[in-house]
């Protein structure tokens, strides 16, 4: 028996490890890891929840979390190649000018 | 101290050490493959939580696919390091910062939840580790978000072959 607070802090623990990951990384490739940590993150507190309740709801809404990660790493790696081509950079900090 | 629990400290600690190797490797191929292991140690904490079909869609979709497409790109790139990576003096507002927002998080999770609410495993119902319920739910409950999610990725699908393509239109006609 683990109690459901095991899962949800680790969950946290996860999340904000993500969130630091955008904070001090400068390489957008690695703040794009982050991000799926983060969502990662998200759904072990979807299933922990899920388990607690026995309920299949929150298993569905892992799926949907995946999907949406996979879309978004699918439009966001077209984007930093594109900003690549043209920057020759994938530093965030010299993202600053929003001129095409 | 039980043999699950054991192995649930074991998974945990993986987890967060693979996280912040991620965090602190300098070069992006590094910090990829630390986050292959995360996300395989939380397909195994899957299993724990008796969601066997999360866990193998969560290794294959996951540390599968998403994770080659970022190994493919970082190669393409060749952006594997940056100079101005990692300096000590930004890096302690940000712990600052996470080290509040998880002291808030713990606070709150130990308000709102009793601490005796607990995943039994004695209790387990056959419905929820079984892929049939699950899809059972998600064709009839479910349809018009799965229907919408299939869209998405089409529009993902066809959004990341036009912003990767725009580009050599520009070269050409600059030609």
């Amino acid at each position: 028996m683990i109690p459901i607070h095991y899962y949800l802090i680790l969950s946290a623990v996860l999340f904000i490890l993500g969130a630091v990951g955008v904070l001090i990384r400068r390489n957008a490739l690695v703040i794009f890891m982050s991000i799926e940590l983060m969502l990662n993150a998200a759904n072990l507190s979807f299933v922990a929840f899920a388990r607690l309740y026995e309920n299949l709801n929150g298993q569905i809404f892992v799926f949907f979390i995946m999907t949406v990660a996979a879309a978004e790493v699918a439009v966001g790696l077209a984007l930093i190649v594109a900003i690549f081509k043209s920057k020759h950079s994938i530093d965030v900090d010299q993202l600053n000018s929003l001129k095409g | 101290m039980s043999v699950e629990l054991i192995v649930f400290i074991l998974l945990a600690l993986t987890a967060i050490g693979t996280g912040v190797g991620m965090l602190l490797s300098r070069n992006a191929v590094y910090a990829a493959l630390f986050l292959v292991l995360n996300f395989a140690t939380v397909a195994i904490l899957y299993l724990l939580l008796d969601s066997p079909f999360i866990a193998l869609s969560q290794v294959t979709v996951y540390a599968g696919a998403i994770m080659v497409l970022f190994l493919f790109v970082i190669m393409l790139l060749g952006a594997e390091q940056l100079p101005s990576e990692l300096k000590w003096k930004e890096l302690i507002p940000a712990i600052v910062l996470g080290l509040a927002l998880l002291a808030e998080t713990v606070y709150l999770l130990f308000q709102k939840i009793s601490i005796t609410t607990s995943v039994d495993t004695a209790s387990a119902e056959a419905a929820l580790s079984d892929p049939a319920q699950a899809a059972a739910r998600l064709f009839s409950n479910y349809l018009l978000p799965f229907e919408v999610t299939s869209i998405l990725l089409l529009v993902a699908m066809v959004g990341a072959i036009v912003l990767t393509k725009q580009e050599k239109k520009k070269i050409e006609r600059a030609n």
